[in-house]
C-alpha cells in the first residue's frame, strides 16, 4: 500500500490563492465586457425608450425610461408630413429589396457556378476583373452610372436599383459563392451528370440545394444593405411616392421646422424591425454560410 | 448487347502531361472487368473517360456498336458508383435512387416499382426515407449501388467503391457485389462491369478478367489464374500476389539445362524452365513466388545459400526473409514445417520448387519463360 501523500498547509494556501486570483480575474473581465457592451448598446436602447417620450422630454433627461410613456410619436410619425403614410415607404422598400434580392441570388449563383466549375477562354482575366471591382470604391462609379441610367431614361424608377444586382453586379456575393462552391466536392455534380442531368438541371437540383446556406447569407446581406442604403435611392429616386424608408426618415428631418425627434426615433425603431426580424430568422444559416464560405475559403 | 471497346484511347492534359498512352481494351458483354494498378496508373482516369467525365484526347470508345466519344455521360448508357458514394445530401434515399429516372421523365408508377425492386435487392427498404447523412458507410454504399442499378445501364462503372469501408465491411460488400453480378447474369440481364481498385485482393476475387495498368499503359489483361501463374512481365509479377514475387537479377546460362547464377552461386533451374525459355543466356531477372521456395539446411545442392534477416510469424505460415548477396528473398513456409530453432543471422539454403519459376528480360521486363 502506498501512503496517500499529505498536502502541506503551504500547498493548500497556494491553491486557495490561485483560485481567488482566478475569481477576481474573471469578475474583472466580465465586468469590463458588460460595461463596454452596455456602452455600445445604450444608444439603441435609448432610441427605443425615447421613441415613447414626448418631444420635450427627449432632451431633458439622458435616461432611457420615459416618465410619461406615449405612443403619439408612432402615430404622428406613421402619418408623416407627406400625403403618404409610412406604410407606403415600407412598401417601396420591399419593392426595391425583394426583386433585388431575388435577382442577386439568381445572377450571382449563375456567375459563381460558371467561374467555379467551368473552363472557358479568358477566364482568369475576366475573374480578375470581377474581383477588381470589389476593390473599387462605390463612389467612383456613381457618376458614370448616373449618366448611363439618365440616358436610358430610368431615373426616378426602381430599375437602376434592381438591374445592376440582377446582372451579378455585386462582386462580393459572386466571390462569396465561388469560395463556398470550391469547398463542395464535385462528385455529386458528376453523379448527376451520369444520371442524365444537363448543366442547368445539375445547377438547379444539385448545386443550389447544397449552396443554400451561402445563398441565404447572400440574401440576408443584400436585404440589410439595401434596407440601409441611402445614397442609391437618393440619387435615382426623385418623387416622394417612390421613396424607401431610408429617404422617408430623412424626409421628416427636412420638412419640419422644429424636428419632431420622437417621431423620427419612433420610425427609426420601426425601420430597424424588418432587418432584425430577418436576421434572427435566418441566423443559423447565415452563420453557416459565411463561416464555410467566405472565411474558410 | 453491351460490349465495351477501347481503341487506342489517349488522355493528354493541357499542360502536356500524357496520362493514358493509347490503350486497347475489349470487355465482353456481361463481363466483370477489374482495372487495377498502383496509384497514378490512370485507372480512374480511364474509367472517367468511359463515363464521359473526362474528355478523350485520341482514340475511340464504343459501347455495343455505337461510338460514345462525344456523348454526354447521361446518354452513354452507363451508371457509376463513386468512391465516396456521391449521394445527393439534400435528397432522401428514395429520391437519390429515382433521380435518374425522373430526369428521363419515366412515369411515376414505373419509378416507384423500380425503386421498390432495387431496394429489395439491396435490402435498403427501411432506409428509403432517410437522408444520406443518417446512413452508415455500408448503407450509403448500398444506396450508391442501388442508384446505379435502378437505371439498368449497359455498363456499370465502379470507382474504388469499397476503399472507404473498414476491412470487415469491405469483405462483405465484395461478396454482395459479385453476387449481384451473378444474379443479374442468371436472370438473363447480364451487366458489363468495369471496376477500378488498387486492392489486388478485390481484383483477384471479383474480376472475371483483370486489367493491370501502370503509368497509363496496360501491362496485362487476363483472368486471375493466368495473371498469377503466367504474369506477362515483371511488373505484373511483382504487383499480383501476397507477399509479392521475389525478383532478383541473375545470370542465365543454358549449357546442359538452364542454370542461374546469383551472388556467385549457381543452381540448376527446375527441369521445365529450359523448355519454356525464349531467351538468350546472359543477365536476366528471375522471379519466384515466396510460396515456391523451400528452406533447406545450408550448403545443400541446388539451393542458394543465404542469411536470415527477419522472421515473421503469421499463424498458419511463417515468412522468412533471406538475404543472398545483394538480393533479398521471402520464403513462405507452413508453420508445421518450420524449424522453430531458426533465428535471425542463421545460414540457410533456399531452393526453388515446382514449375513456377519465371525469367524476365532484364531490359524490357517481359516474361521470357512462358511456354509457346
Amino acid at each position: 500500500m502506498t501512503a496517500i501523500p499529505q498536502i502541506s498547509a503551504d500547498t493548500l494556501a497556494n491553491m486557495e490563492k490561485q483560485r481567488r486570483r482566478a475569481r477576481v480575474s474573471s469578475t474583472f473581465r466580465y465586468s469590463l465586457l458588460i460595461i463596454v457592451g452596455l456602452i455600445m448598446v445604450y444608444p439603441l436602447v435609448w432610441m427605443f425608450g425615447a421613441s415613447f417620450k414626448t418631444n420635450a422630454e427627449i432632451f431633458s433627461s439622458p435616461s432611457f425610461w420615459p416618465k410619461e410613456p406615449t405612443v403619439q410619436g408612432y402615430i404622428d410619425g406613421w402619418q408623416t408630413s407627406t400625403p403618404y403614410t409610412f406604410a407606403k415607404f415600407f412598401g417601396n422598400s420591399m419593392l426595391i429589396i425583394i426583386p433585388k434580392m431575388i435577382g442577386t441570388a439568381i445572377s450571382c449563383t449563375l456567375v459563381a457556378y460558371g467561374f467555379a466549375r467551368f473552363d472557358f477562354p479568358f477566364k482568369k482575366i475576366i475573374f480578375s476583373t470581377v474581383i477588381a471591382t470589389l476593390l473599387l470604391p462605390n463612389v467612383v462609379t456613381r457618376i458614370p452610372q448616373y449618366l448611363l441610367f439618365r440616358d436610358i431614361g430610368w431615373l426616378d424608377s426602381f430599375l437602376p436599383l434592381w438591374v445592376p444586382s440582377a446582372l451579378a453586379g455585386d462582386a462580393f456575393f459572386v466571390f462569396m459563392l465561388i469560395q463556398f462552391l470550391r469547398a463542395i466536392p464535385r462528385d455529386m455534380e458528376e453523379a448527376a451528370r451520369v444520371d442524365g442531368a444537363n448543366t442547368l438541371q445539375t445547377l438547379i437540383y444539385i448545386v443550389v440545394p447544397m449552396l443554400m446556406p451561402a445563398l441565404i447569407s447572400v440574401c440576408l446581406f443584400q436585404f440589410m444593405w439595401t434596407m440601409n442604403d441611402f445614397l442609391g435611392p437618393l440619387i435615382y429616386l426623385s418623387s416622394v411616392e417612390n421613396y424607401p424608408i431610408s429617404l422617408a426618415l430623412k424626409l421628416s428631418i427636412d420638412t419640419t421646422e422644429a424636428f419632431a425627434w420622437n417621431q423620427i426615433l419612433a420610425m427609426s425603431c420601426l425601420a430597424l424591425a424588418p432587418s432584425l426580424f430577418v436576421f434572427f430568422m435566418a441566423q443559423k444559416y447565415f452563420i453557416e454560410g459565411i463561416s464555410t464560405g467566405g472565411v474558410k475559403g | 448487347m453491351a460490349e465495351l471497346q477501347l481503341k487506342s484511347v489517349e488522355k493528354m492534359y493541357g499542360n502536356g502531361f500524357k496520362a493514358v498512352h493509347g490503350i486497347d481494351l475489349d470487355v465482353k458483354d456481361g463481363e466483370f472487368m477489374v482495372l487495377v494498378g498502383p496509384s497514378g496508373c490512370a485507372k480512374s482516369t480511364t474509367l472517367r473517360m468511359i463515363a464521359g467525365l473526362e474528355t478523350i484526347s485520341g482514340g475511340e470508345i464504343r459501347i455495343g456498336d455505337k461510338i460514345i466519344n462525344d456523348l454526354t455521360p447521361g446518354k452513354r448508357g452507363i451508371a457509376m458508383v463513386f468512391q465516396n458514394y456521391a449521394l445527393y445530401p439534400h435528397m432522401k434515399v428514395r429520391k437519390n435512387l429515382s433521380f435518374g429516372l425522373k430526369l428521363k421523365r419515366k412515369p411515376k408508377d414505373e419509378i416507384e416499382e423500380s425503386t421498390g425492386e432495387v431496394s429489395g435487392i439491396l435490402e435498403i427498404d427501411e432506409l428509403l426515407d432517410r437522408l444520406p447523412k443518417q446512413l452508415s458507410g455500408g448503407q450509403a454504399q448500398r444506396v450508391a449501388v442501388g442508384r446505379a442499378l435502378i437505371k439498368s445501364p449497359e455498363v456499370f462503372l465502379f470507382d474504388e467503391p469499397l476503399s472507404n469501408l473498414d476491412a470487415k465491411l469491405r469483405a462483405s460488400m465484395r461478396v454482395r457485389i459479385t453476387d449481384l453480378h451473378k444474379r443479374l447474369r442468371e436472370e438473363g440481364r447480364p451487366a458489363t462491369v468495369i471496376y477500378v481498385t488498387h486492392d489486388q485482393v478485390e481484383a483477384m476475387t471479383m474480376g472475371d478478367r483483370i486489367c493491370v495498368m501502370k503509368d497509363g499503359h496496360i501491362m496485362q489483361v487476363a483472368d486471375p489464374v493466368t495473371l498469377y501463374e503466367k504474369p506477362a512481365n515483371a511488373f505484373v509479377a511483382g504487383f499480383i500476389g501476397m507477399p509479392e514475387m521475389n525478383l532478383a537479377d541473375a545470370e542465365l546460362s543454358l549449357d546442359g539445362g538452364a542454370k542461374l547464377t546469383l551472388a556467385g552461386q549457381t543452381i540448376t533451374a527446375p527441369a521445365d524452365l529450359a523448355a519454356r525459355l525464349n531467351a538468350a543466356p546472359g543477365p536476366v531477372t528471375m522471379g519466384i513466388r515466396p510460396q515456391h521456395m523451400t528452406l533447406t539446411p545450408d550448403g545443400e545442392e541446388n539451393a542458394f545459400s543465404g542469411t536470415i534477416h527477419n522472421i515473421e510469424f503469421m499463424g498458419h505460415e511463417v515468412n522468412v526473409h533471406v538475404t543472398v548477396g545483394e538480393a533479398s528473398f521471402i520464403a513462405v513456409v507452413p508453420t508445421s514445417q518450420f524449424d522453430l530453432k531458426l533465428q535471425r543471422g542463421d545460414r540457410v539454403g533456399l531452393r526453388p520448387t515446382g514449375t513456377q519459376m519465371h525469367i524476365f528480360d532484364k531490359a524490357s521486363g517481359e516474361n521470357v519463360s512462358l511456354a509457346q
